[in-house]
């Protein structure tokens, strides 16, 4: 397999009060081969959509990618880029979509323009032919009649559509990678699983590698080779997709898992995590979930490294090194 | 384009945007082929026709030197009406420059240029115009033109900055940003066309003012220059014969009433179609 993409102790500040600065993203190492799905999972605040916006280069200032990270897409060296060689890479090696398609697409101009500026940014070819390709990448990602949708506006348009549109765009200068920032949130759940079903058909069609960004466990199952559960800026547990599903070691993964409901088995109370994710310019010191850890124990007050679970399975628990102790407490009860 | 021709279309659905739109397109045909089919202004003087009242030879009358008032009033709108919109589309390009460079690179260019738009501000826009023009004799039209359209971007650049501060956080943008659209792109295609409404509102709204300061600084003498017919030079002519031949004045200042009120009237209406809040 070719690693297509790899990211090395990322870490992103923005000031906070006085002269301090605080990381909302801090020591987080990932990395994907073509044609994999990795699933970056984690609730809101956890810094995985600055995550993904850095990969680009993207944080918005007076955020900025401390020295010391590395993002290397191929051979490419990204945090090294800037200005017109930045923009190469933008869109052609790595497409993004965002979560909200109702604001991604610009109201004032047709589906047809917006599919033609990706194409247009990165390749030298007459209107004409970019049209084609339009054409071609709307049939792509399963948009009923391409050429009447290309003369559509925005507005004209169903989430779900408009969201097809999207990944269209991201497609348009061919990239390797697809960043897929809450692809489905703002979607009907019947349309989420059609826009899952366009993202994997891409991966096995292309070869391209997805790194899927969601808060959203279910729609990670099934479809992700690997999934990174994500809290308070760093990576807390990290496996192939059934490993973890069939394993969950860290707590905050476990507590994850507790708090979904089943459709299966008998009716039982949810079991939320307690206490709510720290602000970023506040994360606690030792491990990170020890306020919030029911297993929290005297270790806990230093912070622990990935430590590995089994093969192919890593945990930022200290309980990874006593296997003994690592009872499931969310799920047995 | 659609948003800004969505704000065309409902100030058309307004009826007093609509009477402003009708009023104004009339005023702009009069301007344009007015002048010939009427009387040429600068013929022959001939003192036996002076100070007629309006009749059917003269429907307004003429003034002390025997010229048609009408058809002075008709050439008056075309230097009105063309020095208002040149000096518009001047200011308003220079606002919408200025506003999206400030917006868009932000910090440093951005205080900077906000910190010259607040002091120019802070200077009434007559007073550094009567300070030029008063050392400046018989100044071309072409450099009033200059000089009002390059006093009235101010308060433009301050209202595109806004939108491109709104606009720049937009998920298409962002959007664009990630694709690796060039800068001059997103800023031309983006920021601009979305940008379109107000900027809209402040052209029609500025034209009203335009034409308002024009006829202002043409009564002082400072304006236009005789014998050019301008509707403000026409009143400072007029005085002389208020009370004899009071139409060669009444007439050159309706002009400029029902101009300048039917500009406000179709900018107050788009306005309120691009922010429906402020109506």
């Amino acid at each position: 397999m070719t690693r297509v993409l790899e990211v090395n102790n990322l870490r992103v500040s923005f000031p906070g009060t006085g002269h301090t600065r605080f990381y909302p993203v801090d020591g987080v190492s990932f990395s994907l081969e073509r044609g994999e799905m990795l699933a970056l999972v984690g609730e809101s605040g956890c810094g995985k959509s600055l995550t993904s916006l850095a990969l680009l280069q993207l944080i918005p200032p007076p955020g900025r990618i401390e020295g010391g990270s590395t993002i290397r897409l191929g051979d490419t060296d990204v945090l090294t880029l800037k200005g017109e060689a930045l923009r190469r890479i933008r869109g052609r090696r790595v497409g993004m979509i965002f979560q909200d398609p109702m604001t991604s697409l610009n109201p004032v101009f047709t589906v047809e323009a917006q599919v033609i500026e990706g194409i247009l940014a990165h390749f030298k070819i007459s209107k004409a032919e970019a049209r084609d390709r339009a054409l071609q990448l709307l049939r792509e990602v399963g948009i009923p009649d391409p050429a009447d949708r290309l003369k559509a506006y925005p507005h004209q348009l169903s989430g779900g559509m408009r969201q097809r549109v999207m990944i269209a765009i991201a497609l348009s200068a061919e990239p390797e990678i697809l960043v897929a920032d809450e692809p489905t949130t703002a979607l009907d759940v019947t349309v989420q699983a059609q826009i899952l079903e366009v993202l994997d058909g891409l991966r096995t069609r292309r070869g391209m590698a997805v790194l899927l960004i969601t808060h959203d466990l279910g729609i990670v199952a099934g479809r992700a080779d690997r999934v990174a559960v994500m809290y308070a800026g760093q990576i807390v547990e990290e496996a192939a997709t059934a490993r973890l599903f069939a394993n969950p070691s860290h707590p905050y993964t476990q507590g994850l898992f507790a708090s979904v409901p089943r459709i299966t088995g008998p009716l039982k109370r949810l079991n939320p995590i307690r206490g709510s994710v720290p602000a970023p310019a506040a994360w606690p010191t030792g491990c990170r979930f020890r306020p919030r850890c029911p297993q929290a124990f005297d270790r806990s007050e230093t912070e622990p490294p990935l430590i590995p679970v089994e093969p192919d399975h890593r945990m930022r628990c200290w309980l990874a090194e006593d296997p003994n102790t690592s009872r499931s407490l969310f799920l047995d009860s | 384009m659609t948003l800004a021709f969505d704000a065309l279309r409902s100030a058309w659905r307004n009826p007093r945007g609509r009477t402003g739109a009708l009023v104004l397109l009339i005023v702009a045909v009069a301007a344009v082929i007015g002048p010939w089919l009427l009387p040429d202004p600068l013929a022959q003087p001939d003192i036996l026709r002076a100070g007629r009242p309006p009749g059917l030879g003269h429907p307004f009358g003429t003034d002390q030197l025997s010229r048609d008032v009408l058809s002075r009033v008709a050439t008056g709108a075309r230097i009105s009406l063309g020095v208002a919109f040149l000096a518009v589309a001047l200011s308003v390009t220079l606002g919408a420059a200025v506003g999206v460079v400030s917006g868009y690179w932000g910090g440093a260019v951005d205080a900077t240029l906000m910190r010259i738009v607040d002091g120019a501000l802070a200077i009434p826009r007559l007073f550094i115009l009567l300070l030029v023009l008063a050392v400046w004799e018989r100044v071309p039209v072409l450099a009033l033109i200059v000089l009002i359209g390059g006093t009235g971007w101010f308060a433009t650049s301050r209202v595109v900055r806004g939108e491109v501060l709104r606009i720049r956080e937009e998920g298409y943008v962002r959007a664009a940003e990630a694709l690796g659209a060039r800068r001059r792109r997103i800023i031309f295609r983006h920021m601009i066309p979305n940008a379109l409404g107000p900027l809209l509102v402040a052209a029609t709204l500025g034209v009203g003012d335009v034409i308002l300061l024009e006829a202002g600084l043409s009564f002082l003498g400072l304006g236009i220059q005789p014998p050019t017919p301008s509707w403000g030079g026409m009143i400072l002519d007029s005085r002389d014969v208020m009370v004899s031949a009071p139409w060669a004045g009444i007439f050159p200042g309706l002009a400029i009433v029902v101009t300048v009120l039917s500009s406000n009237l179709f900018g107050e209406a788009l306005r309120d179609a691009v922010d429906p809040r402020s109506a």
